[in-house]
């Protein structure tokens, strides 16, 4: 009697670990399924991104096949391209260096960097509305950019005048959200969205005032254009700052994925495991708010893509920042190059602004993904 | 080796809340603070778990000043749970868990196989082992409240305070929630609500009134009709519960003509 009671017991030790392991095994799989996805798309991007890249640059108003496209660009580099013999004419070459691939190239990192901004924005306010145009970036880099555009301010830095008055703007707006959002040394989220809508209105007013009294009408019309996003200003000078500090941001913003991922469950549990709340927070505003600066000194303020590329990555590979990161790094860099390619065709010779087809492109795409009853947008 | 509250007194956007409270938990109790609204309780937990920092007095976590620890060293002595929290994004249930595990990890550092097997483990002990792989979204409130208790546990830290974090529950989940604590035997300070929850799982109570520490004692001190009557306002018969063996709580309403009947004969 005691030999099969203990026998029994024995059997159902092993029956209950038997379960438990089995279901260890299927909780892991289903866990597997957001970083089998990852998985993927950390393999399937970079080759994506490389050839949205090479797409972009052969296609134009002079198409130029993939070959030849790639041997001008080796030729280019040092070292590399000295044996080359070039068959290929003057245009050419100067069309793919000088004109499409400094473009392209200036897509992805833009479209990368408003999406890692995207990310850390609304990771901050932990509200899924925030793009990084929130805080004021894009209302005070326009009041700068018109003010160039239409009247010629800050004339003496010659060719970087557009970018450095779009960034002091999109600077001094920040400081202004911040201090207003700040009470009793502590900075609210709400206070902190509201302050920068607020800001945002008055600077929209400012801009507006600005465009109304310009002396022409040209003027104007390019004022219009670079308010709606633009990449023509792309060439080989203009490219180092912003890629610097789209990698040190993305550098930063992954090394910090774990304090991000706490951020979103709420301030006082982020405190009670482990975080210095406030110090983070602080950071991450200056850090977000310098990228999307830089980016909209560039390029103009591309709506769209910081507000909706983190709830697509979201969606497929879950909220855990280290993955949330890097994948929408590079989906928002081809996503961008594709908006681009598609600016540059639709209505070739002449161009629509990049802002009006990323909207254009990505607001259906949303629409749908509002649809889904899968995912909550961070509401319930 | 203990949590002593030493004199503190603690604001809100400058109106003082709580003034000149002490407070002591020692290893292995279970300590409830109860009041009524607004005496404070929250507050007093808050400045404990390091939100609301005290104006004056001190707080000892092991004999060490709290607010000159880091805030991770702090997290890797302290857990917390409180009411229902808000999920604004989606995480799955081992995701949430293994959050645990932050206070002691470096910037940078992967979740182990080790991290993974506490984290598994922390769910089996709240029951909720096949829910890994869930979203905390489709979770029900008990359920919910039942991970965040895993995550405390994954913390692997030797305090636990609760702040209210039965509100928002049922009766079944409440004591399913009470029980799973109690049994864990650890170090616990919980702000309670219900009283008669607070006389069955406390070994010893602190009663807070308008910010001040009224009384303190085991529940069957504390929990009086003379002093509920003072400090809670509402009218009570209070027996020794025959299969509990412990202080029980009746509320008597004073729409009910009976309960003045019944005070009458107390006189």
């Amino acid at each position: 009697m005691g030999v099969k009671n203990l026998a029994f017991a024995r059997e159902t030790d092993e029956l209950v670990e038997s379960t438990q392991v089995r279901k260890m095994k299927s909780s892991e799989k289903k866990q597997n399924m957001h970083q089998k996805r990852f998985k993927v798309l950390l393999l399937i991007l970079p080759l994506g991104l490389f050839l949205s890249l090479t797409f972009s640059v052969m296609l134009g108003p002079v198409p130029i096949d993939m070959v030849t496209v790639w041997k001008i660009v080796l030729s280019n580099i040092p070292f590399l391209g000295d044996e080359m013999t070039t068959y290929w004419t003057t245009a050419q070459q100067n069309i793919i260096w000088e004109l499409r691939l400094p473009r392209a190239l200036l897509g992805g990192i833009v479209g990368a960097g408003l999406a890692i901004a995207g990310v850390g924005i609304q990771a901050l306010v932990r509200n899924s509305l925030a793009d990084p145009y929130i805080l004021g970036v894009s209302s005070g880099a326009s009041v700068g950019a018109t003010l160039v555009i239409l009247f010629g301010a800050l004339q003496f830095f010659g060719q970087y005048a557009l970018s450095i008055a779009a960034f002091l703007g999109a600077f001094l707006s920040v400081v202004f959200v911040y201090t207003f959002a700040r009470v009793s040394g502590q900075i609210s989220t709400i206070r902190l969205l509201l302050a920068g809508i607020a800001i945002s209105m008055i600077l929209g007013a400012v801009t507006n005032v600005i465009v109304l009294s310009a002396p022409e009408e040209e003027g104007i019309r390019s004022a219009m254009y670079w308010m709606m996003g633009s990449l023509t200003g792309a060439n080989w000078t203009v490219l180092p700052i912003p890629a610097t500090a789209v990698v040190v941001v993305f550098t930063f913003l992954l090394y910090q994925s774990r304090t991000l991922n706490l951020i979103l469950m709420g301030e006082d549990t982020a405190a009670t495991l482990g975080i210095n709340v406030d110090a983070f927070r602080k950071i991450l505003i200056v850090v977000t708010s310098l990228l999307t600066g830089v980016l909209v000194a560039v390029s103009g303020a591309i709506g769209f893509i910081g507000l909706m590329i983190p709830h697509m990555i979201r969606l497929l590979v879950g909220s855990d920042h280290k993955r949330v990161m890097p994948i929408s790094a590079l989906f928002g860099a081809v996503f961008m190059v594709w908006a681009d390619i598609v600016a540059r065709l639709v209505v070739a010779p002449e161009e629509l602004p990049i802002g009006v087809v990323t909207a254009l492109c990505g607001g259906p795409f949303f629409i749908w993904l509002l649809r889904r009853s899968s995912y909550s947008f961070g509401g319930r | 080796m203990s949590i002593a509250v030493e004199g503190i007194s603690t604001s809100i956007q400058e109106k003082k809340i709580i003034s000149d409270i002490h407070l002591k938990v020692k290893p292995g109790q279970f300590v409830g603070v109860i009041g009524p609204n607004g005496s404070g309780k929250s507050t007093l937990l808050k400045s404990i778990y390091r939100i609301n920092k005290p104006d004056c007095g001190r707080i000892l976590l092991d004999s060490e000043n709290l607010y000159e620890m880091s805030a991770k060293k702090t997290a890797q002595k302290m857990a917390v749970v409180s009411q229902e929290s808000q999920h604004t994004f989606e995480f799955s249930v081992i995701e949430i868990v293994l959050m645990g595990r932050a206070p002691h990890k470096k910037v940078m550092e992967t979740d182990s196989v080790e991290d993974m097997q506490i984290a598994q483990e922390a769910l089996e002990k709240v029951g909720l082992e096949s829910y890994g792989d869930r979203l905390i979204s489709t979770l029900s409130g008990g359920e919910k409240q039942r991970v965040m208790v895993a995550r405390a546990l994954a913390q692997q830290a030797k305090y636990l305070v609760l702040d209210e974090p039965t509100n928002h529950l049922d009766i079944h989940h409440q004591l399913q929630l009470m029980d799973l604590v109690k049994k864990l035997n650890i170090t616990v300070i919980a702000a309670l609500h219900d009283l008669n929850i607070a006389s069955v799982y406390c070994d010893y109570i602190y009663v807070l009134n308008q910010g001040q520490m009224a009384i303190a004692g085991r529940p069957e001190e504390v929990l009086t009709e003379k002093i509920l009557q003072e400090i809670f306002r509402v009218h009570t018969h209070i027996i020794k519960h025959p299969i509990t063996g412990k202080t029980h709580i009746t509320f008597l309403p004073e729409s009910m003509p009976s309960i003045t009947k019944y005070e009458g004969e107390l006189v």
